[in-house]
């Protein structure tokens, strides 16, 4: 039978000494799907993925993956592939070698394994550079030779730790498209730890947004987008201005909000302290009266019939079917 | 001209008067450590009719053939070999220690402090005493102290502790991701050892081997305590200056220090060639 979910989390708990890393986090992730695993550092992001890998003991609680408990077997047992976040390349051997690296770990022959690793380098667009060692490959090409390491073990979850900190913003939007790409051609289940909201936002059909251990808030990135269910998922996904009201804490797009008068409708009276030129749009920062931090996206079409300068006074407008009520954090 | 950038010494203006002092210094520094040496090299090719002391009358390597020659030299050549053997023995016994511990050193085990501060202890201990302690203690037991028991054990009182420290640095700059990626890939703890960890600190290693060669090679103070009835290099060539005196012992000088010269230069294109092999471009396969 089919299973339905590729990875399930069962109250899965990591403790060192009487710190606790992850705590008690429960997720079921769907078949080939692209996952992310989004949070501020110290968060348990990455102690989750290497729970799910096999590379940390869990404390506490069970893993699932295609249906069958892997809590106690040794990460190449379970069906998944880590990409580390350095690469972890090994230096000594050259890209071809690498690649091969988990097929003469089960003992198959010279000329097959070189075979299969050679398919698989072309499959990352590096089948020229088969002899290169790593120290001879661009950030972007460890990259692919890493991914294609990973790959060739047939994982059923390819597990990614940050795999694009370490490029430069141009490739890393390049490999992003890549990553996606490749998941969606092999049909595979892909878990990713980042702490940049943009990439999570850009890649993930499931996005889990975690915080001091806990799982705040998981679904499509559209969802948490759109209905965060308190500031803190509010303010790490960015986009949104929160405050408080007599009911508890809202959250409005910020570019749902312009600058205008004060009037019936809701709004805020504040002083502008930053003014940002984006291209298509300009950011206009406000600290309010009551003290908190807003911005307005404003159209630069329409920023510009009417700037402001830093120290104006100004004022937020919005209206009341763009506002957002959470709960409290 | 860039404002704030680092100053730049126009060309043909002169350094300052410091660059010159402290040249100066570095070479009086140079010349004390190589001068002696260098006058005992040129003095081994002293002419026959030579003494130990300058001027050379003519030159000639008669004193190099003294060494080989039967007579009052004939213990050299055999000391010279038991000296490279014990070595030997001691660089391999250091290296596997040394690597193993290093590796284990990474995480906290029970009693990891106790041991790190015995090696510590181990290692500011003045030789002649631990040599003293383990010679009395094999006469105590009604032992004969020999090259491969007490000798061996005394020199490994001290290559030991200095190729677990080596191994620190070396064990330091490896990475731990390394180690996992392999185990992902499905390495056993044996593969991963033999394919990933050694390979990658084999250079590392060779240094902690020729490190524990070189240092058993001329040890005097531990062994000469331990060492029993035959001599290694250094305790036969410091009974010759007390007994003997001749450009021989020069020659015996010169000769040492080029066998030590070879070892490590051996070592040393054995290191860059990996190194290089790791980071230089390879031909292209096609």
């Amino acid at each position: 039978m089919d299973p339905r979910f590729d990875v399930e989390l069962i109250s899965v708990t990591k403790r060192y000494g009487a710190t606790l890393a992850v705590d008690g986090i429960s997720l079921r992730i769907p078949r080939a799907s692209y996952t992310c695993l989004l949070g501020p550092s110290g968060c348990g992001k990455t102690t989750t993925l290497r729970m799910i890998a096999g590379h940390e003991a869990i404390s506490d609680g069970d893993i699932l993956i295609d249906d069958k408990n892997v809590s106690l077997l040794p990460p190449a047992a379970r069906g998944t592939a880590m990409m580390f976040q350095s690469y972890a390349l090994f230096p000594h051997l050259n890209c071809l070698d690498n690649v091969a690296f988990s097929l003469k770990m089960r003992g198959i022959a010279k000329a097959e394994r070189h075979k299969a690793a050679r398919e698989f380098l072309d499959l990352v667009h590096l089948g020229d550079y088969a002899m290169r060692l790593p120290s001879q490959l661009s950030g972007g090409q460890q990259q692919r030779v890493a991914l294609a390491r990973a790959l060739i073990t047939r994982p059923k979850v390819l597990l990614l730790d940050e795999p694009l900190s370490a490029l430069d913003p141009f490739l890393r939007i390049k490999v992003r498209e890549e990553l996606k790409r490749l998941q969606r051609e092999l049909e595979i289940t892909f878990i990713h730890v980042t702490h940049s909201q943009d990439e999570a936002m850009a890649l993930a059909d499931l996005m889990v947004v975690m915080e001091d251990g806990h799982i705040r808030q998981a679904g499509p990135p559209r969802e948490i987008f759109e209905k965060p269910v308190n500031p803190f998922i509010a303010r790490f996904i960015g986009g949104h201005n929160v405050m408080m009201s007599d009911q508890g804490p809202i959250a409005i797009r910020a570019d749902r909000c312009r600058l205008g008068v004060a009037s019936d409708g809701p709004h805020v009276k504040g002083r502008v302290t930053v003014v940002e030129y984006q291209g298509t749009m300009v950011r206009v920062a406000i600290a309010t009266d009551p003290g908190d931090e807003v911005s307005a996206l404003v159209p630069d079409g329409l920023f510009h019939e009417q700037p402001v300068q830093p120290g104006d006074a100004a004022t937020l407008v919005w209206l009341d079917r763009d506002v957002h009520w959470m709960a409290n954090a | 001209m860039i404002v704030g950038g680092p100053q730049v010494r126009p060309i043909g203006e002169g350094r300052p008067w410091t660059f010159y002092a402290l040249g100066g210094l570095f070479g009086a520094y140079l010349l004390f450590l190589y001068g002696p040496m260098a006058v005992i090299y040129v003095l081994s090719f002293q002419g026959e009719n030579g003494g130990v002391t300058f001027p050379m009358v003519g030159v000639s390597t008669v004193w190099f053939q003294d060494i080989v020659k039967p007579g009052q030299m004939a213990n050299i050549p055999v000391s010279f070999g038991r000296s490279i053997g014990l070595a030997a023995l001691v660089a391999c016994i250091t290296v596997v220690f040394a690597v193993a511990a290093g590796l284990g050193f990474r995480r906290r085990f029970p009693g990891s402090g106790v041991v790190f501060y015995m090696a510590v202890a181990s290692l500011v201990m003045p030789g002649l005493l631990v040599g003293f302690g383990i010679g009395l203690g094999f006469q105590f037991l009604g032992l004969q102290t020999s090259l491969f028991t007490s000798a061996l054990g005394a020199q490994l009182t001290w290559t030991l502790p200095f190729g677990l420290f080596a191994m620190f640095a070396v064990v330091n700059r490896f990475n731990r991701a390394w180690e996992e990626a392999a185990t992902d890939l499905g390495a056993s703890a044996w593969q991963r050892l033999r394919f990933v960890t050694l390979p990658i600190l084999l250079p590392g290693i060779l240094g902690v081997g020729m490190g524990a060669l070189t240092l058993s090679y001329d040890e005097y103070a531990r062994t000469t305590l331990t060492i029993g009835p035959l001599n290694t290099l250094p305790l036969e060539i410091y009974a010759l200056i007390s007994s003997a005196t001749s450009p021989t012992l020069f020659a015996i000088g010169t000769l040492t220090t080029g066998v030590s010269f070879a070892i490590l230069a051996t070592t040393l294109v054995l290191v860059f060639r990996m190194q290089r092999r790791r980071s230089l471009a390879l031909p292209e396969m096609s």
